[in-house]
């Protein structure tokens, strides 16, 4: 039977939960990296035992570790687990060093002014879906990088911050590189999202970089609510056979694209309120996806204290509330937007967490839901793996 | 030998005990001790210093012999009972608050 294995990152370490294909009944491992921010892990496609983490800190910075027993154990990337054995043994590699290419650059600061780069951490890893010594970094302040030697060394590909970066902004939470997707039939293409920056794609394997944003309206955001860049796009999502089909929760908003991004169409319809964070397609059925409307902008919390998903069936603009087994009274979490993510069982397993610690499961495609944890710290990220 | 004391999280990034010991040449300056800590034990470049700039993080201090050297040049010359051994170099993580 295949087994279910979750990659849960929180404010304060990381957590692995597994389960058999019933998704049922959980083993809880971790914390590992107690005490640290872990802001992503995620396995390697091609390796499902290799595992990158990104862990991070305000006092001591960015680290990289990597698993390549699926979690059991972890070392900083360029350091061998026997270099840390016994007395006296310690980690002889260095993986925390990103960067930026050439002239550092400057963006938009928030008084207007233009402010240089400044690493802070990276958001979120994409490991390649066919070398496992191949991942991507999305870092705050707004770069991608890219490791080919199993993180221990990463590289900026530099032609993102050419798309206009110079009109790019911080919002609240940052400016970071959040999500970046590789397309499954053209190894050539990635799109990547930058909160306050926009929706980009390449073509050429990262050498050069354009806004994917036409149809997106910012009318409450940006001085021009058709702006190329400047978007605050949460996240966007595609389903692997058919990845020229794009869904993106965007501050407000809820869109779709069916040709890469060249133009989008919001299929929000009956949402009670189109702000959120996450955005999910089903591994088997390609026009279902799934949200979490959160009230406001100002109000990061669900509607009336219900935790709702909402699942569209349509590839948009219809949809229906989940609820059974999520607290429909007094509930004032947030859902992250790396904190939502689907295996690829036959009854598809949709899995998100919460900042208030809870991490739930839905083993048929979101009909019910039931808590795997309650009292994690915050979870900032979730991610699945089907493992055989 | 010039004693180290690292914060928790230091510690166990880069898997030792409370305090290392490092042999560090004279002059035996706040640059030369962070240099040779960085040296032996790779995984901490970057978490008390910037890379490229090795401009200490901000909230990174430099205790020695109950004095802040935080804000002391990168050049200046360690006391006598920390280049002695009598009494360690502290990096320790700054306050939170709360």
């Amino acid at each position: 039977m295949s087994k279910i294995r979750l990659l849960v990152g929180t404010k304060k370490g990381a957590f692995i939960l597994t389960a058999d294909g019933k998704r049922k009944d959980w083993k809880v491992s971790g914390p590992h990296f107690a005490g640290w921010e872990m802001y992503h892990l995620k396995g390697s496609p091609a390796d499902p035992n290799r595992i990158y983490a990104s862990q991070t800190s305000g006092w001591f910075g960015q680290i990289i570790q990597r698993s390549d027993d699926g979690g059991k154990t972890w070392n900083t990337p360029g350091s061998s687990a026997e270099e840390s054995k016994g007395p006296g043994g310690f980690p002889k590699g260095e993986s925390n060093k990103f960067v930026y290419e050439g002239d550092v650059g400057k963006h938009l600061w928030y008084d207007g002014t233009a402010h240089p780069w400044e690493f802070k951490r990276i958001w979120h890893i994409e490991p390649s879906l066919t070398d496992p010594d191949t991942a991507y970094a999305g870092a705050e302040d707004a770069a991608l990088f890219k490791t080919t030697d199993g993180g221990k060394t990463w590289k900026e590909l530099a032609g993102l911050r050419k798309a206009k970066s110079n009109l790019w902004q911080p919002g609240a939470g940052g400016m970071g590189v959040h999500t970046i997707l590789l397309d499954p039939k053209n190894e050539k293409r990635i799109y990547v999202a930058i909160s306050a920056g926009g929706c980009f794609r390449t073509d050429d394997g990262g050498k050069t970089w354009k806004p994917i944003t036409k149809g997106l309206k910012s009318p409450y955001e940006l001085p021009d609510p058709d702006a190329e860049v400047g978007h605050c796009v949460h996240r966007i999502a595609l389903h692997p056979t058919k990845p020229d089909v794009l869904f993106m929760q965007k501050h407000w908003d809820v869109l779709r694209t069916d040709n890469a991004g060249d133009q989008w169409t919001e299929v929000s319809g009956n949402l009670p309120t189109d702000f959120g964070f996450p955005i999910d397609v089903n591994f088997n059925e390609p026009e279902t996806i799934y949200v979490v409307p959160i009230t406001s902008d100002s109000l990061h919390y669900p509607p009336e204290g219900k935790l709702r998903v909402y699942r569209s069936k349509t590839g948009g603009n219809e949809w229906e509330a989940l609820t059974k087994g999520l607290p429909q009274k007094d509930c004032y979490v947030n859902v992250l937007r790396d904190a939502m993510a689907v295996d690829s069982l036959d009854k598809c397993g949709i899995y998100f967490g919460t900042t208030g610690g809870q991490v739930y499961c839905s083993a048929n495609g979101g009909n019910s839901w039931n808590a795997i944890v309650r009292d994690l710290p915050a979870v900032y990220s979730v991610e699945v793996q089907t493992l055989p | 030998m010039i004693r180290v004391v690292l914060p928790f999280h230091l510690r166990n990034l880069a898997r030792v005990d409370a305090e290392v010991e490092l042999e560090v040449a004279a002059p035996v300056t706040v640059r030369a001790v962070l240099d040779a800590l960085e040296s032996r034990y790779p995984v901490l470049q970057g978490t008390i210093r910037d890379h490229g700039t090795l401009k200490r993080r901000p909230f990174i201090r430099f205790f020695a012999c109950k004095e802040d050297m935080s804000l002391e040049p990168a050049e200046t010359q360690l006391p006598a009972e920390v280049v002695s051994g009598a009494e360690p170099f502290l990096i320790v993580g700054a306050m939170a608050g709360g």
